[in-house]
């Protein structure tokens, strides 16, 4: 049975694009081509690129995104690699692009995370959840004293 | 005086099918089968968690018709969470279930705590798979 509601993706599609967002999920860090990914939903690109982005508010491009730098910002909390390391490991090939992306995604340059990171430890929640959530942390929200409770 | 928790329920999309999964993939063994009408109550437990069960539940009452499809279509979508689950060797555990068809989408990654694999049920329900530190 199909259900359409109003985020018109019909309730039997969501499955395929499940595999497909699981696959982004998985090899963030690889060379991930929109061919691959629209293949295991099973469906055209174009269909894919439309669905997808109205069943999770996002195109996949901004899925893939949005992971990396989620991922990014657990690495720099929680490891003491350097940026350039982080970028490589999360998938970007130029640190010019990773930074750029960071910035306008978090609002402060990967250095500048770090560095509110530095020596505090991680929280403790675990990572799962924060990978299941995506990316949250942004400092444009963030209020200055949040961090210091810890 | 609360002495454990007994009782966990985990929304499926085909209560014959995931208890296939939860016993014949994971290694759960089946505990209770009833019908009551079209109600049909599954349950499932680790063996070493006797006290523990675990309730395979289709989505509908008591839950309305609003709330219900909404868990349908987070179980479809992939938001929706199972269980957390302790292993023994996170690398060995997923290599095995991988090969006996089961996705991930998180292969064994290091945390502060242990390593931790996130997989699917044949639900769509994300569970994840920790082996802590040792001493943890």
């Amino acid at each position: 049975m199909t259900y359409w509601t109003s985020m018109s993706t019909p309730t039997d599609l969501l499955p395929h694009l499940r595999r497909a967002r699981d696959l982004i999920d998985n090899r963030y860090a690889d060379d991930l081509d929109l061919e691959i990914i629209a293949q295991r939903a099973g469906v055209s690109k174009y269909h894919f690129i439309r669905s997808f982005s109205a069943a999770y508010g996002q195109t996949p491009a901004q899925y893939l995104a949005h992971r990396r730098i989620e991922r990014a910002q657990d690495l720099l909390r929680a490891t003491n690699l350097t940026v350039t390391e982080v970028c490589m490991l999360v998938g970007y090939t130029s640190l010019g692009s990773f930074s750029a992306k960071f910035r306008s995604l978090v609002g402060e340059t990967p250095s500048a995370f770090q560095e509110r990171y530095g020596g505090k430890g991680v929280p403790h929640i675990p990572g799962c959840y924060i990978f299941m959530r995506g990316l949250q942390e942004r400092a444009i929200s963030e209020k200055p004293s949040a961090a210091s409770g810890h | 005086m609360i002495t454990n928790v007994s009782l966990v329920t985990v929304y499926v999309t085909d209560q014959d099918e995931a208890k296939k999964f939860y016993t014949d993939v994971l290694g759960f063994e089946a505990r209770t089968d009833a019908a009551l009408g079209d109600y049909r109550w599954v349950t499932v437990g680790h063996p070493d968690h006797p006290e523990l069960e675990v309730t395979l539940m289709v989505p509908g009452p008591p839950l309305d018709d609003e709330m219900a499809e909404a868990v349908r279509r987070a179980l479809a979508n992939g938001r929706m969470g199972g269980l957390g689950l302790r292993v023994d060797d996170c690398k060995k555990t997923y290599e095995d279930l991988s090969a006996r068809g089961v996705e991930f989408p998180q292969p064994p990654s290091d945390r502060p705590y242990g390593v931790e694999a996130v997989m699917r049920d044949n639900s769509g329900n994300w569970l994840v798979l920790v082996e802590p530190k040792s001493g943890e």
